[in-house]
């Protein structure tokens, strides 16, 4: 297969970037999308170019490093789908990839298709934890959990903290990413005694990060790769409102 | 004579009275040791959230642009721990006893009973963290048989359990940041130790993102770097997964011990084509059920749906009917290139065999099926485009884990005074094979429950020593690092990093990977110095050392891994029998299993490096076995 | 942030809970508004005398309406605030971007709120307070009903009414499902019930409020 890239040049954080075109050819429909990228940058670097920067890493969708937008999709058209799990057989012959990196105010971009997602960290940060110390736990079936709420913790936490959400946000929102850790926690007994201060301190720091504000398209649940669902944003809601009137 | 400082008395009250006697570090000093931690995986974020909730000043270096990515993330399956809560007979010395034999009797009893005793502890604190394992209707903890084991001790949250129990590490660390108690350097990478008079005084490290070089100084430092699965270029491992920070320790005088002890999975998706980056690991879970097979015939090209029953071969139910599908990962993985180098593969080179779910399918039902392994065959599907719901998967070993790493003593502590060594990253506790779901179960245990006693002990017998990082032997470490960097980028020859760590890898893969005979890893021992000559003089780099420079971060790590591999094939040249993972062709019974020599090779290997770096010195701790007598492993 | 009341409306979604219950209070009006005009149908004298109990209510009446106005008012800096979040969260837009999810009436709210604003400010001119009369005929007070059928006799009037009734229907069609979103009415089991009844409501205010200046056109409806 043969495919024409426009890829998102940016050398550093103060730089102004622009598009740069590279056709490749000679491509397996067996190669993943990030394999394309390496043997583009091995042609580049062959004949003395810098190679795209490009952030990835366990390459089996669950370390939530990779991602960027390509042709106007977070990570894929494809559903439920990172970028490392994108495979040139989902493109048609001679197609020409618009690919750039996430655009959001905060997650700038450091180089190419590489961007800061510290502000996530932030989040956890300032509350995505139930705090306790090794040692101190009691037996792990002392407080039975009913098995739909340990399944609903689940479905919220496995949220690999791509990015995708805010991505593919068009108000480049984090309400996604915030409420699947503020509803995993909140889901479990564990998570209770904490639940006011939790919400408040993430949303707080969600808000100081620079995102945007959730206006209800759906765009980030359409983009997760892991289908996480908008319902955990009304769950995070559910958790602020309840912190607003008791908290 | 290496001193493991096991501590005397009888096993089951070692860790108990060894706890006593270490010394503890006033709770008002605490703050004044400063204790950096490289890796933020399993083992690294959960000690490094420990040594904070004790009070350490503690400081944290990752490669990755959060802790949260780091690899034990994409483990799978489940985490071991002797709760007995099915009531099916499991106990601490029934894990201990099995982890010794998995080991196939190269593991050190002392260490597996300790890890044996503190696994019940972690489920206890996973729990209390929030980590959503799989649960039954009453709202007890579910338990599965894994990897083998004949009791049902495995804990699970859906096929994502690595990445769970991470996400519980980090969000403790995360606390610990928060609180700033620890601080993070996230895309660092540690380029060298500074040890000076034996001990090690701190680290010099590369941002990532500025190209800067800093050194920053510690009473202790912990190396929490994961595996070297990725000399091989192809594994399972994260692409960034790398040596570097073990082979610089190594490099400083630390010892090496075990490092031909490789894992090859056995449920990986077979390779693709040239353009392959990496393997993908399905959970060995699958093999609850699936099962194995390949055609009867040699070079049976038919679909698998047009092969009749009697034309296929179950090989792993036939050859071992007592364990079946479920025999360790190294018996399993062996099994599979015996059957492929026959003539009896399946798929594209014939490098695969079929791991078929119609019966499973057929018998529980496909909803069934979906809800125990959904995630992983979505995952198979999106690689491959085979359905697995109606296709058998094709899976292939693939490099995955290595039980070889540096030498740690009971202590965790290796031969460089305060440099500790934890999770993966050391030797410890695997001997020459481990056990599905015990990875994340030592992690954690090193992380949260055994280093954060011992390094006390550490600390508070060599006091506090704060350094000047601006000249001596820190200078001296940056300038190192720094003319390292320069001379990458000099070289300005034809290849690319990855050309060499393609090279590398297929020359490892074939002389060092599934099985190993002395003929072979001769010339890998005769390639490799070779391949590195070649390296460094006909590299080719672009960019520049200042910025965010990714093949020259590729290059620094390729290079380690060439010294590295050199090293493994020495100890796998060395050890002439086979053991677990280490298979040798000239070391088998009749029927092809591996066989031991408990008589010369019953010792850890442990090497130091020399000038030479042909003729590293050998170094052997005996390991003896009081409880768990070594015999001949069988799953017949 | 000062927590509960004023950190809570520091947040975006404390702006949307206020974005939401301002819309509440003002698609209950337009209910209210809707039910009463279409008395239209049963003649002038009965819409008539609906307004001349309306004057009567007197301070109560101008209570109601302090209560919209502020509604609306509210509303507007809500979303004002909120768009404006948006808008700096990214400073540089997409070369390509695809929406997967997302509905029209989702992605037409900022565009469809102002234009409504500006209709909502002629039709008071226009029936309120009788400033503007395409049709040429005095404003009279006392006869809402031949004020409304004058007003829609003018095909191009109607035509702007009927088109704004669309961009309501948008904007309570999205407006209502989002609002229980925001303030955290959701759940897997009721969700399509929650769809439903945005519809419902969008479809019931649209139909309703276009038959009217529609009968006027098609002569169903005369001056008295």
């Amino acid at each position: 297969m043969q495919f024409t890239l426009k890829v998102w040049r940016q050398a550093d954080r103060e730089a102004t970037g622009d598009f740069v075109t590279y056709p490749v050819d000679d491509i397996s429909a067996d190669t993943s999308f990030l394999e394309l990228l390496d043997i583009l940058n091995e042609r580049l670097l062959a004949r003395g170019d810098e190679p795209i920067a490009f952030d990835h890493d366990c390459r089996e969708g669950i370390c939530g490093t990779c991602g960027c937008m390509v042709n106007g999709f977070a990570h894929s058209h494809e559903r439920e789908t990172t970028l490392c799990q994108l495979h040139m057989r989902s493109f048609t012959d001679g197609e020409t990839i618009i690919i750039e990196p996430w655009r959001s105010r905060a997650f700038p971009v450091l180089k190419d298709l590489i961007v800061d997602r510290s502000a996530f960290d932030r989040i956890i940060q300032s509350g995505g934890f139930i705090a306790i110390c090794a040692g101190s736990a009691p037996d792990a079936n002392a407080t039975p959990i009913p098995k739909e709420a340990a399944d609903r913790a689940m479905d919220a936490a496995a949220c690999i903290g791509c990015g995708a959400c805010v991505a593919a946000c068009p108000n480049a929102a984090a309400m996604l990413f915030t409420s699947a850790k503020i509803a995993q926690l909140a889901s479990l007994p564990q998570g209770h005694p904490e639940r006011i201060e939790r919400v408040k301190k993430m949303v707080s720091t969600m808000e100081l990060s620079g995102f945007g504000s959730c206006t209800n398209h759906g765009e980030c649940e359409a983009a997760c790769p892991k289908g996480i669902s908008v319902n955990f944003i009304a769950k995070l809601n559910r958790e602020l409102i309840r912190a607003a009137l008791w908290g | 004579m290496l001193d493991a400082k096991i501590p005397a008395g009888p096993i089951e009250q070692k860790w108990d009275t060894h706890k006593f006697k270490l010394k503890l570090v006033n709770p008002a000093n605490k703050r004044r040791f400063h204790i950096i931690v490289v890796g933020s995986g399993l083992a690294g974020a959960s000690a490094a959230a420990t040594l904070a909730e004790l009070g350490y000043d503690v400081s944290v270096f990752c490669y990755q642009d959060s802790p949260r990515r780091a690899h034990s993330i994409a483990a799978q399956g489940g985490i071991n721990a002797a709760k007995n809560y099915q009531n099916d007979g499991d106990s601490i010395y029934r894990l201990f006893y099995d982890t010794v034999k998995g080991g196939d009797y190269r593991s050190r009893e002392a260490n597996v009973y300790r890890l044996a005793q503190v696994c019940n502890q972690i489920i206890d604190h996973c729990v209390a963290q929030g980590v959503p394992f799989a649960r039954e209707y009453g709202g007890m903890l579910a338990n599965r048989s894994f990897g083998g084991a004949q009791v049902s001790r495995t804990f699970y949250a859906r096929g994502q359990t690595g990445q769970q129990l991470l996400l519980g590490a980090y969000s403790a660390l995360s606390r610990q940041i928060g609180l700033d108690k620890v601080k993070m350097h996230t895309r660092h990478e540690l380029l060298e130790l500074v040890v000076v008079d034996g001990r090690v005084r701190g680290i010099t490290t590369r941002d990532m993102v500025t190209g800067e070089l800093g050194s920053h100084a510690a009473d202790a430092v912990v190396l929490a770097t994961g595996g070297y699965g990725n000399v091989f270029y192809l594994s399972t491992n994260a692409k960034g997964c790398n040596v570097t920070a073990a082979f610089r320790a190594y490099q400083k005088g630390a010892l090496f011990a075990n490092p031909c002890y490789t894992q090859i999975h056995p449920t990986c998706i077979p390779v693709t084509g040239e353009h392959q980056s990496k393997l993908t690991l399905m959970s060995e879970s699958l093999r609850n059920d699936g099962r194995i097979w390949v055609p009867k015939n040699k070079g049976d090209t038919r679909p698998p749906d047009h092969i009749p029953e009697a034309e296929r071969d179950y090989y792993l139910e036939r050859r071992y009917p007592a364990f079946g599908n479920l025999v360790p990962r190294d018996v399993a993985s062996r099994a599979a290139k015996g059957v492929c180098d026959e003539g009896r593969g399946v798929g594209p080179g014939g490098l695969g065999v079929y791991l078929d779910f119609s019966e499973a399918i057929e018998r529980l039902g496909k909803a069934a099926i979906a809800e125990k392994y959904g995630n992983l065959f979505q995952m198979y599907a999106k690689i491959t485009a085979d359905d697995p719901y109606e296709v058998p998967m094709r899976i292939f070993p693939a490099v995955h884990y290595t039980m070889g790493g540096l030498w740690v003593d009971y202590n965790l502590m290796t031969t460089i005074d305060g440099l500790f060594a934890i999770g993966e990253a050391n030797f410890s506790d695997h001997g020459a094979n481990r056990l599905g779901a015990s990875a994340l179960m030592q992690g954690l245990a090193d992380g949260y429950f055994v280093l954060p006693y011992t390094i006390g002990d550490y600390l508070a017998r060599s006091g506090n020593n704060p350094q000047d990082t601006t000249d001596g032997e820190f200078q001296s470490s940056r300038e190192a690092a720094s003319a390292r960097i320069a001379k990458l980028l000099t070289i300005k020859g034809e290849r690319t990093p990855d050309a060499f760590h393609r090279q590398l890898g297929k020359l490892l893969w074939d002389t060092c990977g599934m099985s190993r005979n002395g003929p072979g890893l001769e010339t890998a021992m005769a390639e490799i110095p070779k391949i590195r000559d070649e390296f460094w003089q006909n590299l080719k780099l672009a960019g520049s050392p200042d910025g965010l420079n990714q093949t020259l971060e590729k290059a620094g790590r390729v290079a380690d891994f060439i010294d590295f591999a050199e090293l493994m094939v020495i100890d796998a040249h060395h050890r002439t029998e086979s053991c677990g993972g280490h298979f040798r062709e000239e070391s088998q019974t009749e029927e092809g299993e591996a066989l031991r020599d408990d008589d010369k090779f019953s010792y850890v290997a442990a090497w130091e490096r020399s000038d030479n770096p042909a003729q590293p010195t050998l170094h052997k701790e005996p390991l003896t076995f009081e409880h768990v007598l070594p015999s001949t492993r069988s799953y017949k | 942030m000062t927590w509960p009341v004023l950190g809570f409306f520091n947040t975006s979604t404390g702006k949307k809970v206020g974005m939401g219950v301002t819309g509440f209070v003002v698609v209950g009006f337009v209910i209210a508004h809707m039910a009463g005009n279409l008395q239209v149908f049963m003649g002038p004298e009965k819409l008539n005398q609906y307004a001349a109990f309306l004057v009567s209510l007197g301070g109560l009446l101008w209570v109601l309406r302090g209560i919209i106005l502020l509604a609306a008012v509210l509303h507007v800096i809500f979303a004002t605030q909120v768009t404006l979040q948006s808008w700096r969260a990214r400073p540089s837009s997409y070369a390509v971007y695809r929406y997967q999810a997302s509905s029209y009436a989702a992605r037409t709210m900022r565009l469809g709120g102002p234009m409504l604003a500006l209709f909502i400010i002629y039709h008071l001119l226009h029936l309120t307070f009788g400033v503007v009369q395409p049709a040429g005929e005095a404003f009279d007070p006392h006869h809402v009903y031949n004020n409304v059928v004058y007003g829609f006799q003018v095909w191009w009037l109607s035509a702007l009414y009927i088109v704004a009734m669309g961009l309501l229907a948008l904007h309570i069609w999205h407006g209502v499902s989002s609002m229980l979103q925001s303030v955290g009415l959701n759940h897997p089991k009721w969700n399509p019930w929650r769809f439903g009844l945005s519809a419902l409501v969008a479809g019931a205010v649209a139909l309703g409020n276009i038959s009217m200046p529609l009968a006027v056109l098609a002569g169903l409806i005369q001056p008295a």
